[in-house]
């Protein structure tokens, strides 16, 4: 893995900061000298998990890139609560064209600075789930083919969730949205569908390509950093709960990241080339229920009468993970 | 007027956004109480010293120990450490060691020669302390720091109480006691031994004394009627530990009965073993569940080769032997006789059933009001007579020198406040930081480091000290295992997890501070915040 926990200091590094680290080891979240790339005053919900993913990566950009980084933006929740025209909160350059274009804007940036020489300036494109995985999935795909120098970031909430939380390629399975109801012998959303982007990034042999979530901040700036190390495409999915389309409590959001983790239904790795080169282990494995217990989309799981049969292909699924990732074995 | 092509709207920051508005409930920091602090009979404030022992500041952790118990060093190894057990951490793995850190930390003070902190202005009240135990040295200690000029007069022929007299030296080297004491008595304080009051009033108006502080302890050891022919060597504890500091140590013979289930008991065996004795047994009426003895005492004391005799009372004493009568503990828990009897050999017989107190000095004091043959006193430690306070053993709770630490504190800024007509309010308690109050993913996985003991060997054919010291890294690393339960560590948690960059870090020990301007309340601070510093109060609406 490109990051290597603290043995001890109290809270380690799994805390934002810590005062015994010497400054190097902090986080640039812990700094004072962060960008805060997306500012205060968005109109995301209280404890959007997409704000925060945006703020952290884009703030970890910054800091390696000392600055010198453009943003292209898909249509999305992270558009829409940022950018109200003409009003906006990032603190960088910041380009939207349409929902799916995205990965094609960035190219052409990342194109215009190699034409004008300006090598240290970097690209990122960024975009929720449905503009990435559904509608800006052949841009991505050509952007990749192309190993175009852009790191793409991916903040997947599941859905289409400005829009009323519609189902995206993305949404896992048996949760309900707006438009795959908890009705009938298999309530919310069917399973066997969907798209893994992280597998098929990797099948483009990319140079980079790595998942995270937001409860594992260090995870994911020292993937950020590492993204940096390459040119060419490079991938980033970045794993944000939604309190408005998940339905959990606004103060879980961490924690519903965390247990994604923890139960394995989220497996966070990194891949060089195509080959996984880390991951992050399971700490304290949890049970699937624990993860989806909080979160009214799957609620119909647990009543009027439980389905365990419905929990259990979700086990299922996680355990998968955890073998094909070898997340609990030691490091 | 002039814009570009297509542009009708100046660009702007979203920071006119004030979505502050928005909240429902509003985050608030907090100090919360530490189960540690709560628990300790001496009131020290534990999680603030780690705080500083955290971060490698030894003297700063000790000096801000030092402002409630000016005995560490003691501190650490004497104490029964209530605070362990009240540690959040022994919900995790194991409790933090609190009590080994602050063994560390008075070392270090000893060996660095670290002085406390110069007194307050001189007040010109004069208050007179009677008794140089643990309780008196502590109430001297913060009445000189408070400025008052403060004279102890000590009965015996040094300072130190049940510390030296009572507390064996393999628990307490003694330079480390006498070290202790002469840093209070740096601080200006008059001591005066072999000076026993026996009219306190007389003594303070000779003296021309504000206001007086007894701390005389309980060094009358309380006997039971066993009878006993005229041969039977029956000694008692209190003379056994005190024969101990002299120059002729007790003849206690080869094989030594101690009577008692205490930690005195436990202590007269543990030392005659180191006097020689080929057998040292404990004869105790009830089990070892319901023994007052700290267990792990007991447990030194038969890894020591003490032997222990449950369920037995001493019905005879004779010349070489006793009998001894087999009990056993009725439906409620009491002992009751069985009319089995054993005769046992025995050297001598040594009563550890507890103390009493002198309290001659107070014959002449109208109206004190002395119950149990302990001495009443309110809430502010003063007795029923005006001006005279009492702490320690002598008045009614449990009898441990941390306690008596604590009263001496206590009485000391009660006394104070007294003197200056006014009365001290220690303000209300924090709520108690609670194990639930806490976010303990984010705590490193860590074992207790425990400290080191003396070999067996050495134990028992010597009265060197049998727990050691932890070294610099280990004591690191063991403050370092303290959750800060309650009180913001600075983790910066708070101010990384704001979906809203809401928070505004105010640097190095100064904390946070929210900004409501743009908090919109959603809880995800007080959530992750690991140690609970954190609350969500209604937005009022």
């Amino acid at each position: 893995m490109s990051f290597q926990p603290v043995k001890f200091y109290q809270t380690g590094t799994f805390t934002v900061g810590n005062r015994l680290l010497p400054d190097n080891e902090r986080s640039v979240q812990s700094t004072v000298r962060r960008t805060n790339s997306l500012n205060s005053g968005h109109r995301a919900c209280q404890g959007c998990g997409e704000a925060l993913g945006a703020r952290y990566a884009i703030d970890a950009a910054m800091e390696v890139t000392n600055g010198q980084l453009i943003a292209a933006n898909a249509t999305g929740c992270l558009e829409v609560f940022s950018t109200p025209y003409p009003e906006t909160s990032w603190q960088i350059p910041w380009v939207h064209s349409l929902f799916g274009n995205t990965a094609a804007v960035a190219t052409g940036i990342a194109a215009a600075l190699r034409v004008k020489g300006r090598s240290e300036t970097r690209v990122v494109a960024q975009g929720g789930d449905g503009g990435t995985t559904d509608i800006g999935f052949g841009c991505l795909s050509g952007m990749f083919e192309r190993n175009d120098d852009v790191l793409y970031i991916c903040y997947d909430n599941g859905g289409y969730m400005n829009t009323g939380v519609q189902r995206s390629s993305a949404t896992p399975p048996a949760a309900r949205t707006a438009t795959t109801a908890a009705v009938g012998p298999t309530p919310g959303n069917p399973f066997g569908q969907g798209k893994d982007l992280p597998a098929i990034a990797m099948a483009h042999n990319i140079p980079y390509v790595a998942t995270a979530t937001v409860s594992e901040l260090r995870d994911l700036e020292a993937k950020v950093r590492r993204a940096m190390e390459f040119r060419g495409a490079r991938y980033l999915h970045i794993l944000v709960p939604c309190p408005l389309g998940w339905g959990h409590d606004s103060s879980l959001t961490i924690r519903m990241a965390r247990l994604a983790h923890e139960s394995g239904i989220f497996p966070v790795f990194e891949a060089e080339n195509g080959e996984v080169t880390g991951v992050s282990k399971i700490r304290r494995q949890v049970p699937v229920e624990e993860y989806l217990k909080p979160q009214k989309r799957y609620a119909h799981l647990f009543a009027p009468r439980p389905r365990e049969d419905v929990i259990r292909r979700i086990q299922e699924a996680a355990d998968r993970n955890i073998r094909r990732y070898r997340l609990l074995e030691e490091a | 007027m002039r814009k570009p092509f297509a542009i009708t709207l100046d660009p702007g920051s979203s920071l006119a956004n004030h979505t502050g508005s928005w909240r429902t409930l509003r985050p608030e920091y907090l100090d919360r109480l530490p189960p540690c602090n709560n628990a300790c009979p001496a009131g020290e404030n534990i999680q603030a010293w780690l705080f500083h022992a955290e971060s490698g500041d030894y003297e700063a952790a000790w000096r801000s120990l030092a402002q409630d118990n000016p005995m560490p060093a003691v501190m650490g190894r004497v104490c029964y450490h209530p605070c362990e057990g009240a540690c959040n951490r022994a919900h995790l793995d194991s409790s933090v060691g609190i009590n080994s850190v602050e063994h560390f930390l008075g070392d270090e003070a000893l060996k660095r020669g670290w002085k406390f902190d110069p007194p307050a202005p001189p007040t010109g009240r004069k208050v007179l302390v009677v008794g140089a135990g643990p309780s008196g040295l502590s109430a001297a200690y913060h009445l000189a720091r408070l400025g008052h000029a403060v004279e102890i007069h000590e009965a015996g022929p040094m300072a130190g109480g049940m510390m030296r007299f009572g507390i064996p030296k393999y628990r307490l080297p003694r330079e480390v006691l006498d070290g202790e004491v002469q840093r209070i008595l740096d601080l200006g304080v008059v001591l005066k031994v072999n000076a026993k009051v026996d009219d306190v009033m007389a003594t303070m108006k000779a003296g021309g004394f504000d206001a007086v502080f007894l701390a005389v302890g309980a060094h009358i050891a309380k006997r039971a009627y066993i009878p006993a022919n005229e041969a039977a060597k029956i000694m008692d504890a209190v003379q056994v530990l005190r024969g101990m500091e002299g120059e002729s140590k007790p003849l206690l013979g080869r094989r030594v009965v101690v009577y008692g289930g205490g930690n005195t008991a436990i202590d007269v065996a543990r030392t005659a073993r180191r006097l020689g004795a080929e057998e040292a047994m404990i004869v105790y009426r009830r089990t070892r569940e319901k023994m007052p003895a700290h267990d792990f005492e007991v447990q030194d004391a038969l890894e020591e080769g003490v032997l222990i005799k449950w369920l037995s009372t001493i019905k005879e004493a004779g010349e070489g032997a006793i009998t001894v009568e087999k009990m056993a503990l009725d439906e409620k828990g009491v002992p009751q006789p069985t009319g089995e009897f054993e005769k046992l050999e025995a050297d001598s017989v040594v009563l550890a059933l507890g103390q009493d107190v002198d309290l001659s000095l107070l014959d002449r004091v109208p109206g004190m009001r002395i119950e149990g043959g302990v001495v009443e006193v309110g809430p502010n430690m003063m007795t029923s007579q005006p001006g005279i306070f009492a702490g320690g053993d002598m008045v009614p709770a449990e009898r441990t020198v941390t306690v008596a630490i604590g009263h001496g504190k206590k009485a000391a800024r009660h006394i104070d406040a007294w003197l200056r007509g006014e009365a001290h309010d220690p303000g209300p308690k924090h709520e108690l930081a609670t194990f639930d109050k806490l976010n303990t993913w984010y705590y490193s996985d860590a074992s207790k480091t425990v400290r080191p003991m003396l070999d067996l060997q050495k134990r028992v054919t010597s009265f060197d000290e049998v727990v050691m010291a932890l070294d610099e890294t280990t004591a690191l690393f063991e403050a370092r295992r303290c959750l800060s339960c309650g009180n913001c560590f600075e983790c910066d948690n708070c101010y990384g997890v704001c979906p809203d960059n809401a928070v505004v870090k105010l640097g190095p020990g100064n904390r946070f501070r929210f900004n409501y301007d743009y908090c919109k309340g959603c809880g995800v601070c007080a959530a992750e915040c690991p140690c609970g510093a954190i609350r969500m109060v209604p937005e009022q609406i």
